[in-house]
């Protein structure tokens, strides 16, 4: 055995690191060849607005509200383009006061934000109580603790948050918070009543409000088992015609549970730069037999050896979700799963924990979701059918 | 106002727990440490060097080479200005060689080829400390992904502003596995190093045969066989051990060029002396006076493994041992094929005479390649 074992570990290590260079580097023959696509400073307003805005802060990079400016539109930026740089950027941008104790509330608020990015949930909640604590009608940080209040599944707290929102915020917003809390502890029904009522009442609601409550509204009927009302819902929020990575994601999978692939794959073929579609694309392919499929599913393992390479651990639901559906190993999958639900408990990440418990036949492993669901009487006719095969397993 | 704000927040939120859409911010360094330098390759996105430099030159989103190429400069001074490398605490100057352009999953990087020279006692250093700021001020969340090669060892590491300066040590390897490293690698080389094994065969083709009357017989006694191979494995030995321990201490030193040439001109006087034999019996003596050149030939392969300068005579030790280790394992195949063969035609004929004819055209190519440095075959 000639090849040291050190030497061909060393040789697949330095591999891995490197599998992302397609093809080796090569010096372009043509000036005029087009490497990449940037914001175009120069025709799109939007860019150009924000280029200002940078060189504003540049000046003065210790003036706190063109910083809170600036790092709110790069936040508004990441949202918009799902480009992770813009979180990075608005860091960069409140540096001065990054590590502060108690920074001023704005730049306290968009410290919360950036830190749940990171699924640093404590210390955003700790932020946004301070925030609160100083101006009690600071909307946006308690809408933001409602919602990472959410993810932690610590619905009492989420229902305060709710009720600190409601007087700052609009009647359909205020509703559709509480609504959101209600739905996954025990009153799903009157959850859908209430929102579907505010819904119809809020007339002048803007179309992005429009949009958040009724993505609530179609999951909230899709976890009861109304197919019909949650696909009506998903429709009217699809037609505002808003991009919503998070909104396409959840109707691809309500498309894929019923059989429906084929018009995933038609509608995200060419959205799989977001790897939460790219997974949905890969998944629904493969299903309808798509000759794409391995491809789109090598392009998202890269991308998840990409994130392990660099330490983030932010994508381990959808990785468990590939593992599973993909690769066929439900015991990598049970190990992300399980991970990423000591994190983050929302209805999505119990499911993929509940499913790769059951293809591990395992139902010790998925003790925290059962717990979960029993703990806070979730509804949901797919979790709920999950569980039961699992209980069977005994 | 408000309202628009906290409900974008919510709708932030969501896409945030859907884990965000695209890839951060990373560069990829490789830094390969050899004997006599420290080479590597950046690559950076060209995305980033865009929003830290405005490589846009037109505006219109669109980044095309001549744009990138004409920053070239100016884009490895903002690199290099952002890490710093030292050598057992000695600074290393960095310098960028010709930009070239590379894809990675997120799109296209530019790609920057490094050289290092560091101040201090040339060789391979015991420890290498990275101070890493690339992006630090512009993206706290960029890293760097660091793959280290130094004695075709590597080790990964992620760089970025919670911990800008890394420190590796590269000679805390264990010196138990450094030293079978030694081995498998000296192993490794006799067996890839055609010149070398055709050398020892021409050598001991003959072995189980004797010249008499003007043509080769086969020996009768298995001992007689076994003394000969015996003798000129262990002069072969000895002799490429003097030279591969002069040449690495130093205290000898010939051009590349000669050892090749010499060495592939030992083949062709190996093997030629079998089918027109000048020196019977004594061919123990001929493996030591080419065994010495072929030491020089090895000292180079282990120049260019790199050798610790806290460990060399392990190093040595090892990769000789590895070389004879190799050598042995040829000969325990060869010896008992040899001599079961030796009283056919087929060896005396085609495999001693025509075998021997085939190993002197090769090596004649090979030393006409080494001594004019032309190529005329591809091995």
């Amino acid at each position: 055995m000639p090849l040291s074992i050190q030497a061909v570990t060393g040789l697949l290590a330095a591999c891995a690191l490197t599998v992302p260079a397609q093809a080796a580097p090569f010096m372009p023959a043509d000036d005029t060849q087009v490497l990449e696509r940037v914001p175009a400073r120069a025709t799109n307003p939007r860019a150009r607005e924000l280029q200002s805005m940078r060189l504003a802060a540049l000046r003065d990079p210790n003036n706190v509200d063109t910083a809170v400016a600036l790092a709110r539109r790069y936040v508004e930026e990441a949202l918009a383009e799902g480009d992770p740089r813009y979180v990075g950027h608005a860091q960069a941008v409140l540096g001065p006061w990054w590590d502060e104790a108690a920074p001023p509330v704005p730049v306290r608020v968009l410290r919360a934000v950036l830190r749940q990015y990171d699924h640093r949930f404590d210390l955003a909640l700790a932020d946004l109580d301070a925030a609160v604590a100083a101006e009690p009608d600071n909307a946006e940080a308690w809408s933001w603790m409602a919602a990472v209040q959410m993810v932690r599944a610590d619905y009492t707290s989420a229902r305060r948050a709710c009720a600190g929102l409601a007087p700052n915020t609009t009647p359909l917003i205020g509703t559709a918070c509480s609504a959101y809390v209600d739905s996954m502890s025990g009153r799903a029904a009157d959850a859908s009543r209430v929102l579907a009522g505010a819904l119809r009442a809020a007339t002048d609601a803007s179309p992005a409000e429009r949009l958040w409550a009724l993505t609530r509204l179609a999951e909230i009927e899709e976890r009861r088992g109304n197919p019909v009302a949650a696909e009506r819902a998903y429709n009217e929020a699809l037609s505002l015609g808003l991009p919503d990575t998070y909104l396409e994601a959840a109707h691809a999978d309500f498309l894929l549970d019923r059989g429906r692939a084929a018009e995933v794959v038609k509608v995200l073929a060419d959205r799989g730069r977001a790897d939460v579609l790219l997974l949905r694309l890969a998944l629904a392919a493969k299903a309808a037999g798509d000759p794409r499929a391995d491809g789109w599913a090598r392009e998202l393992g890269a991308r998840f050896d990409a994130a392990r390479a660099r330490g983030d651990r932010t994508h381990e639901k959808e990785e468990a979700r590939f593992a599973l559906a993909l690769l066929h190993d439900a015991k990598r999958s049970l190990a992300l799963a399980r991970s990423n639900f000591a994190v983050q408990k929302e209805a999505a990440d119990a499911r993929v924990l509940l499913e790769a418990a059951l293809a591990a036949r395992s139902r010790s492993d998925a003790a925290p979701a059962l717990d979960w669901l029993e703990r806070n009487g979730v509804e949901s006719v797919v979790l709920r059918a999950l569980a039961a095969q699992l209980e069977a397993l005994r | 106002m408000v309202a628009v704000r906290h409900l974008l927040a919510l709708l932030l939120l969501a896409a945030a727990s859907a884990a965000i859409a695209h890839k951060p911010s990373d560069s990829y360094l490789t830094i390969e440490i050899k004997s006599a330098s420290i080479e590597g390759r950046w690559d950076i996105a060209l995305r980033d060097l865009d929003f830290a430099l405005g490589l846009d030159a037109d505006g219109n989103g669109e980044l095309t080479w001549g744009e990138v190429r004409a920053r070239h400069a100016e884009i490895a001074a903002y690199a290099t200005a952002r890490l710093q490398v030292s050598a057992d605490d000695h600074p290393c100057a960095i310098e960028v060689g010709a930009q070239q352009v590379d894809g990675h999953t997120d799109g296209a990087y530019s790609v920057l080829p490094l050289a290092l020279r560091c101040a201090g006692e040339a060789g391979v250093p015991s420890r290498l400390a990275i101070t890493y700021t690339l992006f630090a001020d512009l993206d706290p969340q960029h890293r760097g992904l660091l793959n280290l090669q130094a004695r075709g060892l590597a080790r990964t590491a992620v760089l970025g502003p919670q911990q800008p300066t890394q420190t590796f040590e590269l000679g805390a390897v264990e010196r138990w596995s450094q030293f079978t490293d030694y081995v498998r690698e000296g192993v490794w080389h006799i067996w890839i190093g055609l010149d070398h094994i055709l050398f020892l065969l021409s050598l001991l083709l003959p072995s189980v045969l004797a010249w008499q009357g003007a043509r080769w017989l086969a020996v009768e006694r298995a001992r007689d066989a076994f003394w000969d191979v015996l003798r000129i494995v262990t002069s072969f030995t000895v002799a490429h051990s003097i030279t591969l321990s002069l040449a690495v201490l130093g205290v000898i030193e010939l051009p590349s060029r000669l050892v090749e040439s010499v060495i592939a001109l030992s083949v062709v006087a190996a093997a030629l002396n079998n089918v027109k034999p000048l020196v019977f019996g004594r061919l123990w003596m001929v493996a030591f006076g080419f065994g010495l050149m072929h030491g020089f030939g090895f000292a180079s392969v282990l120049a260019d493994l790199g050798l610790p300068r806290q460990a060399l005579a392990l190093a040595l030790v090892g990769f000789n041992v590895g070389v004879e280790i190799g050598q042995l394992a040829i000969v325990l195949v060869f010896l008992p094929l040899a001599y079961a063969m030796r009283r056919t035609m087929f060896y005396r004929r085609w495999i001693m005479v025509g075998g021997s004819l085939v190993i002197v055209a090769l090596a004649a190519i090979w030393f006409a390649e080494r001594a004019f440095a032309t190529k005329l075959i591809g091995f």
